[in-house]
């Protein structure tokens, strides 16, 4: 068998500029032979955040950029190297890489926002247990990345501190809900970041960024400290540039915790070795009827069937399932998430932490602080989304609201349950479209919700699924994602395929998808600031 | 505030037929809290014992409590219930800000006890079945204190104290199935009721049962109906009455209360109220209706409790002795009469007097303390006796002092009452008082020889055989020595005096 590895995006020289262009797992191999140091790595990315993230062009992938504390992490790493011995012999594999943070995954230390005005300027008391594994693995944190409010969004436009823009066309959308951790790997802001991944957050992004992301199966990443959104269909996951750098951050952050009940207690999987070893043949791989077709660009579709091509080529059995089901799932996922939705957030209310705004005219009662507080601290799609979950929960409206999309959910697992009697893996793209440029679909939230079609699905019965880019889409040269889908608990499996067809791509195209996007400008001077510091001081 | 109007008990009872429902609330003593692993401790500094779980952080989840769960079911059994296989928990979900994440998780449609029963002996023997429909867990929400404004009421508030340490205490909220057919026993059975369920937790070892510090709550529901009539009237239902006897006063004043509302041709509000122990009366609170629309839904962070038959036989396996039968065994062992037995139950002391005799008193001194000094000052002081505050070394080393011949019976409640007003040990206040039983015969006989003098006709009465008559002179002379005299020592002397045989 072959090893396969992702090339790095760039030659690798040794200034800064190429180096933020290595895969983590390169960078890892570089770190541990002492080639590099972390604390250059860690430079040269907070350098290249201070180049392209701020200004009125700027990719605006970060809310807050952790300087003091990740170079330090990294001078810590650096120094046990140093100094060798047991310490530098136990050594996590990714110690020393930095990563980017979803802001919607508490950190002490750092502001977490949710993207919200209603949490400006909180800091959390404690650490998210992904968090916590990323410290004991020493990586450092480079920030916290924009997201829309709440992580409720397909573009990130939804964001109470500014949209982050799409490196491949600043013009555009990085996807959403976690546009910023997608649009920070993908301009070489970071080599890592982590996601949330509620209805397609970390899959969608990823798709129109030219970025991998996975969503783990339900309950392989612990929730702890992620800010809810829907409960049952929340779930962490990695965001990078190659399927083994996700699988190298999966390992990390997986397995199981005690303080998150749905945790899952099975030991992970080896997905390093999984994506490291990846083999296709004999697979049966199906493409899901309903996931493409009608509704679908052309240039997404095009791409989809080059990579089952591909993928025929490399020993893979492609054959067609049916997941009659499907159709409903977005219909039954905006039934279900906005009423966990109205729920998780009724936290949010000027009582304990974060704004509190008092109403002008008296009385001044408690109802009417906590009214004003999220009248004025929640923006348009989360009251949406509130009041829609909030109806749907009503007595009365439950059995048909809530109570049927429970049932349409179950439906959707049988659906998958049968296709996987047909295959090892299912295939689909993972958005319909490329990105669509920034305001175009902000005024209709119906054509927003449609992004996440072929992403919410997984959530719904809580299967895995991994985003890879598929290339450009003819029409308008923007990054397609290709989506797999693997049974609950076969997270392996999407890495096995996942590195196989990427490293068919690649080939392809002579290397990776992201050479190819456009540079960007490096006019910015001095470092970002961060924008929630920046907005408390006004 | 106006006060309403009542009929008296028995005119109410004349005329219509109680119904009575109760909730009754146990805090569970468990080390931690019922879904994080802050401390669960009572009276501690506000906001000590909390952690981001039971503050509703962002980004927190719920992990639930296995000791809880277990004493949950241990409860289920005690009462007679099925337990269930399979259960959830829910999100009932309102806004009020002892309430940190805005729903309080709780069991709605799934509880984890059902259909069960306890059977509760009245003080007369009669035994009243009362049927449980449920036993859920919940967890509690934390404590608001209201500043200034009045009558300690949100509305009105200048501003409110928020205590989180009892968020997240975990509750098992016992509700029963509509209790009928009590009559003019329904305070009496109401109490005894809350008792039975008080002394089955403490027998259970899953909760302090302390009803002073909250950790069983009672909510009352008391609805009444013409004789003769099936469908239930309306109820109304107050909260938190928070001690055996306010719970026999709050059922029999809101009897009163309805029948009241009722003859006057008005319907009963169905609402809560809230009891006043100084008033002895309860006054309106919201309007309670059961289209309050709590958006239950399934807890999402977490998964269902699976109660395998295993383990709930295990745990039927460490269950105590029940207290019907520990009733039985300890009658049997103390040796009283079924009255005596009786009304020491009735009396709420069956517990301190086996302290009692733990400590190392007799059956028969522990009763003729606790019945015969104890519950009468309880009554005064309007509260339970437990509550008095008395403890048993303290009527041990009181009957030591007694036995011994050091003080009588009658300076033996005195120092008591010292004891009981904190000025120190039984042996301290015998010092500091001066109490002594005369032992020297000589100031006794002076007294004695005093007595006979002053009263020559009684002392010629005893000469004459009518030994009845002594008590005039033992007075006497009990006067005369401001009580310190052994009264017995004292009859022998006067008998000695006049030279009678006794």
């Amino acid at each position: 068998m072959t090893e396969l590895n992702s090339t790095d995006s760039n030659g690798a020289g040794s200034d800064g500029t190429a180096l933020i262009r290595l895969s983590a797992a390169r960078l890892a191999q570089k770190l541990a032979a002492g080639e590099v140091t972390s604390v250059e790595v860690t430079q040269a990315y907070l350098d290249r955040i201070a180049a392209v993230d701020g200004g009125p062009r700027g990719v605006h992938a970060f809310l807050h950029v952790n300087t003091e504390e990740a170079l330090a992490v990294a001078a810590e790493v650096d120094a046990i190297r140093a100094a060798g011995g047991a310490a530098a012999a136990e050594l996590h594999e990714l110690a020393g890489v930095p990563i980017a943070v979803k802001d919607l995954i508490v950190t002490i230390g750092q502001p977490t926002t949710a993207g919200s005005k209603i949490l400006e300027g909180w800091h959390s008391p404690y650490d998210a247990t992904v968090v916590k594994r990323l410290r004991d693995a020493k990586m450092p944190i480079l920030g916290k990345t924009n997201l829309d409010e709440f992580a409720m969004g397909s573009s990130t436009e939804h964001s109470a501190y500014g949209p982050t823009r799409n490196p491949w066309d600043l013009d555009r959308i990085p996807g959403g809900s976690g546009g910023g951790s997608a649009a920070a790997v993908a301009a070489f802001e970071a080599p890592l970041a982590l996601g949330t991944d509620t209805g397609g957050s970390i899959r969608q992004p990823g798709a129109v960024t030219g970025t991998v992301g996975v969503k783990p199966t339900y309950g392989s990443v612990s929730r702890y400290g992620a800010i809810a959104m829907a409960s049952s269909l929340d779930q962490i996951g990695p965001v990078s540039r190659t399927v083994l750098d996700s699988a190298l951050l999966h390992q990390v952050i997986g397995g199981h915790d005690p303080y998150d009940s749905t945790s899952l207690p099975d030991p992970l999987e080896d997905l390093v070795a999984a994506a490291r070893l990846g083999n296709v043949d004999g697979m049966k791989i199906g493409i899901i009827k309903e996931l493409h077709g009608e509704g679908y660009q052309a240039g997404v579709e095009n791409r989809f069937n080059e990579s089952l091509e591909l993928l025929k080529q490399a020993g893979a059995e492609i054959v067609e399932v049916s997941c009659p089901n499907f159709k409903y799932a977005l219909g039954a996922y905006y039934l279900i998430m906005p009423s966990e939705a109205s729920s998780n957030l009724a936290k949010f209310d000027g009582v304990r932490y974060g704004l509190r705004v008092l109403p002008k005219d008296a009385p001044l009662t408690i109802e009417r602080v906590m009214g004003a507080t999220r009248a004025a601290g929640f923006g348009d799609e989360v009251k949406r989304r509130i009041i829609l979950g909030t109806y749907a929960l009503s007595a009365g409206y439950y059995d048909a609201y809530y109570g049927s999309a429970q049932k349409v959910r179950t439906l959707i697992q049988r659906d998958f349950e049968a296709a996987f009697t047909q295959a090892d893996v299912l295939i689909s793209p993972t958005a319909p479209t490329t990105a669509f440029k920034l305001g175009e679909k902000l005024n209709d939230p119906l054509a927003m919700y449609l992004n996440d079609v072929a992403t919410i699905p997984a959530n719904m019965a809580g299967v895995p699924g991994l985003s890879l880019p598929g290339g450009l889409a003819d029409e308008d040269g923007l990054p397609v994602g290709i989506q797999l889908l693997a049974p609950a608990r076969q997270d392996a499996r999407l890495y096995r395929v996942g590195a196989v067809l990427e490293s068919l791509l690649e080939a392809k195209w002579g290397g990776p998808l992201l050479a190819q996007a456009p540079a960007l400008a490096t006019s910015v001077a001095g470092p970002v600031e961060s924008l929630v510091e920046a907005q408390e001081a006004k | 505030m106006s006060v309403d109007a009542t009929l008296s008990f028995e005119e109410a009872m004349e005329k219509y037929d109680p119904v009575l429902g109760f909730e009754v609330h146990v805090e569970l003593n468990t080390k931690t809290k019922m879904f994080s692993s802050a401390p669960n401790v009572f009276g501690d500094e506000p906001n000590t014992n909390v952690n981001e779980v039971d503050l509703g952080m962002p980004g927190v989840l719920p992990v639930v409590n296995r000791t809880a769960i277990e004493s949950s079911i241990k409860i289920g059994l005690a009462l007679n219930c099925t337990i269930a296989e399979t259960c959830r928990f829910a999100r009932k979900n309102y806004f009020y800000p002892d309430t940190p994440k805005n729903f309080q998780t709780s069991q709605y449609d799934e509880p984890i006890a059902y259909d069960g029963y306890l059977d509760i002996e009245l003080s007369d023997g009669t035994v009243f079945r009362v049927e449980i429909e449920r036993a859920h867990m919940e967890e509690d929400a934390g404590k608001l204190t209201h500043m200034g404004g009045s009558a300690g009421r949100i509305q009105g508030a200048d501003y409110s104290l928020v205590d989180y340490n009892r968020s997240g205490v975990p509750l098992v909220e016992i509700v029963t199935k509509p209790i009928q057919g009590a009559g003019s026993r329904a305070p009496e059975l109401a109490k005894a009721y809350v008792a039975a369920v008080r002394e089955i937790v403490k027998n259970l070892g899953v909760s302090d049962a302390k009803m002073e510090r909250g950790n069983v709550r009672c909510d009352a529901n008391v609805s009444l109906r013409p004789h003769g009539r099936e469908r239930f009237g309306i109820r109304s239902e107050t909260k938190n009455v928070n001690s055996l006897r306010a719970v026999e006063h709050a059922v029999r004043y809101e009897i009163q209360r309805h029948a009241a509302v009722l003859d006057s041709g008005e319907p009963v509000i169905q609402e809560t109220r809230h009891w006043h122990e100084d008033t002895r009366s309860t006054t309106s609170g919201r309007a309670k209706s059961d289209a309050d629309d709590y958006r239950y839904f399934p807890e999402p962070d977490l998964v269902p409790i699976v109660a395998s038959r295993e383990w709930v036989e295990e745990l039927r396996a460490t269950l105590p002795e029940p207290p019907a039968d520990r009733r039985k065994r300890l009658q049997a062992d103390w040796g009283y009469s079924d009255l005596e037995f009786r009304d020491v139950v009735n009396a709420g002391v069956m517990d301190e007097i086996e302290e009692t005799i733990a400590a190392g008193a007799a059956a028969t001194v522990a009763r003729k303390w606790w019945m015969g000094e104890i519950v009468g000052r309880a009554k005064n002081a309007d509260v339970d006796p437990g509550q008095l505050g008395v403890k048993p070394e303290t009527i041990v080393e009181l009957n030591k002092m007694v036995e011994a011949g050091k003080i009588n019976n009658k300076m033996a409640a005195e120092v008591l009452d010292g004891v009981l007003a904190g000025e120190g040990t039984p042996a301290e206040i015998v010092e500091k008082r001066g109490l002594a039983v005369v032992s020297d015969d000589g100031p006794l006989l002076e007294a004695i020889d005093a007595a006979l003098a002053a009263q020559p006709d009684v002392a010629d009465k005893i000469r004459a055989g009518k030994l009845q008559a002594i008590g005039a002179i033992v007075g006497g002379v009990m006067k005369a020595t401001r009580g310190q005299a052994d009264a017995g020592r004292v009859k022998e002397l006067i008998l000695q005096r006049l030279g009678v045989e006794g």
